[in-house]
């Protein structure tokens, strides 16, 4: 057993060990209520927490696995999110090279994050796919809603493929001096806190929610759950923080940053689908909707998160 | 010579098996409504819109590998016979049933050939679009040769088929699939009776309710 130790108290082990604890009492409170409130219809609150094993046990497998793994996973999601925004789009024949070549560029950007060339990697889709993608949408030669095309592409690379790029981008920073924290980690602070303040949120809102944040978006965010669950959110960050290399306050204050922007990538993301009058992006995740519809928090938090790190805790070259 | 067991539809089970249903499954994502409107037994008729060369592949998909053999997508001669190798390539990972779209005789007269199939139990895939339209604009009118199979061989089961964004991701003239999400929707399976022009607009208009089920509200 005691050469089994090291392994155990590694930060990434003990956060499993944290994840497993709260999806074994979810699961509890679930049955809980099965029998309680036999009255009431539990099957989307099954299928949420099913889903959230699933999403877990993939996520610290692909953690396991180690950068490599991460990338390729990473650029999947990016690869599922984009498709699910497309569909979407009311697009013209004409844009179908411009199209190819918003696919081609997540793994390209990917690309950057395996040889860990950051330069490249923050400009590449805002410079170069920003001049690429309209180039090849003159090539086509349609000029009616050129401008609508070139936007609403670029507007989905920026959001999905960049955005969630730095998420993987995150987990390459190497070992932060005198902290067990990694790249891997801080992903996972990052990750833990925004998702759990999406659902603390949820469970708030449900329960005292009253007053609309913004009714005509989101008639389901409320004051209530977006203060409660932000607060509940930043509260727990405290019992991970020996995934970051985050001081006492500093951690509650990066908490508190990341669930308020990430509380409004929920809120633009809510804004897009009215936008294209629909409820989910799509049906990939039982009682969750569409990778968008579980991500969409994260996209906004992430580039935030990031560049919270490389400013104050990654040492100047 | 029978297809069944031959070297072909062994090419064609494995081509569906390793690229074509993962093709549709990890990369379209594609959605099927309404599978078990889809026939089991043959023969029966399948008309579909037609937008794309992605049309044929999910459309074949969808049935069971072992029953690919008797499934006959109808495909213009002009196009798919133009030459040796597309029309090896097609015969044989597609199964087609070429017929010539004009110009044709009592002897390779479109009607023969397709009657021939459904007298020997095959299931037909026909787009009487008559070619590949665009998806941003709608359906084309249906030509009356489904009807008039339909009016030679009484009681033949005809299943009306709806294909979305297969033309948004591969159109006509595009080589690069961009990976939308597509989705069939299939309708209950019809025996029609009537003239010609009652029963290919009763066929157009099946398609047309499927394409409203298909994207409530929003336009085709």
């Amino acid at each position: 057993m005691s050469s089994l130790a090291p392994y155990l108290s590694h930060p990434v082990a003990m956060m499993a060990a944290i994840v497993l604890g709260i999806l074994v009492v979810a699961s509890t409170v679930y049955g809980v209520l099965l029998v309680v409130r036999k009255d009431k219809d539990w099957s989307e609150l099954r299928a949420r927490i099913g889903a959230w094993w699933i999403m877990a046990s993939l996520f610290f497998g692909v953690l396991l696995g180690g950068n490599k793994a991460l990338i390729v996973f990473f650029a999947l999601i990016s690869f599922w999110a984009l498709k699910e925004f497309i569909t979407l789009l009311p697009t013209r024949p004409a844009d179908h090279g411009a199209l190819v070549l918003a696919f081609l560029s997540i793994p390209i950007q990917y690309y950057w994050i395996w040889t860990g060339w950051y330069g490249m990697f923050i400009i590449f889709i805002p410079v170069y796919m920003f001049l690429a993608l309209p180039i090849r949408l003159v090539l086509s030669g349609e000029t009616s809603g050129f401008v609508a095309s070139a936007s609403q592409l670029q507007w989905g690379l920026m959001a999905f493929v960049f955005g969630l790029s730095h998420l993987c981008y995150l987990s390459t920073f190497p070992d932060f001096a005198g902290t067990k924290a990694d790249g891997r980690t801080v992903v996972l602070f990052l990750v833990f806190v925004v998702e759990i303040s999406d659902v603390l949120q949820y469970i708030w809102g449900k329960t005292l929610g009253r007053h609309k944040v913004i009714p005509l978006v989101s008639p389901n965010k409320t004051w209530e759950g977006l203060v409660g669950g932000v607060i509940s959110a930043s509260a727990l960050s405290l019992v991970i923080r020996f995934l970051t290399p985050f001081a006492l306050w500093e951690c509650v204050a990066v908490a508190l940053l990341i669930t308020v922007v990430g509380f409004f990538g929920g809120a633009v993301m809510s804004a897009v689908k009215r936008d294209y009058g629909v409820k989910d992006f799509s049906s990939l995740i039982p009682g969750h909707g569409g990778v968008l519809d579980r991500l969409d928090s994260l996209c906004w938090a992430a580039p935030v998160f990031l560049h919270y790190i490389r400013y104050f805790h990654i040492p100047k070259t | 010579m029978t297809r069944k067991g031959s070297l072909a539809d062994a090419v064609q089970r494995a081509f569906f098996f390793l690229l074509g249903r993962p093709f549709l499954a990890f990369f379209i994502g594609l959605r099927i409504k309404g599978r078990q409107n889809l026939p089991a037994d043959f023969p029966f008729l399948l008309v579909a819109n037609h937008t794309s060369h992605l049309d044929t592949l999910s459309l074949l998909a969808l049935f069971p590998l072992r029953d690919l053999w008797r499934v006959r997508p109808v495909a213009a001669a002009d196009y798919f016979e133009s030459t040796k190798l597309v029309s090896t390539v097609t015969r044989t990972l597609f199964n087609t049933l070429p017929i010539p779209r004009k110009g044709f005789t009592a002897e390779n007269h479109p009607l023969k050939t397709m009657g021939a199939a459904i007298d020997r139990g095959e299931g037909l895939i026909l787009f009487p679009e008559g070619t590949r339209g665009m998806q941003q604009k709608g359906l084309a009118p249906f030509k009356k040769g489904a009807a008039h199979l339909v009016l030679e061989r009484p009681g033949l089961r005809v299943v009306p088929v709806f294909l979305d964004n297969m033309g948004r991701s591969l159109p006509k003239g595009a080589w690069i699939p961009v990976p939308f999400f597509c989705t069939i929707s299939i309708g209950q399976p019809r025996v029609l009776t009537g003239t010609p022009e009652e029963i290919t607009a009763r066929l157009e208009g099946e398609v047309k309710a499927l394409s409203a089920e298909s994207r409530p509200g929003r336009p085709v």
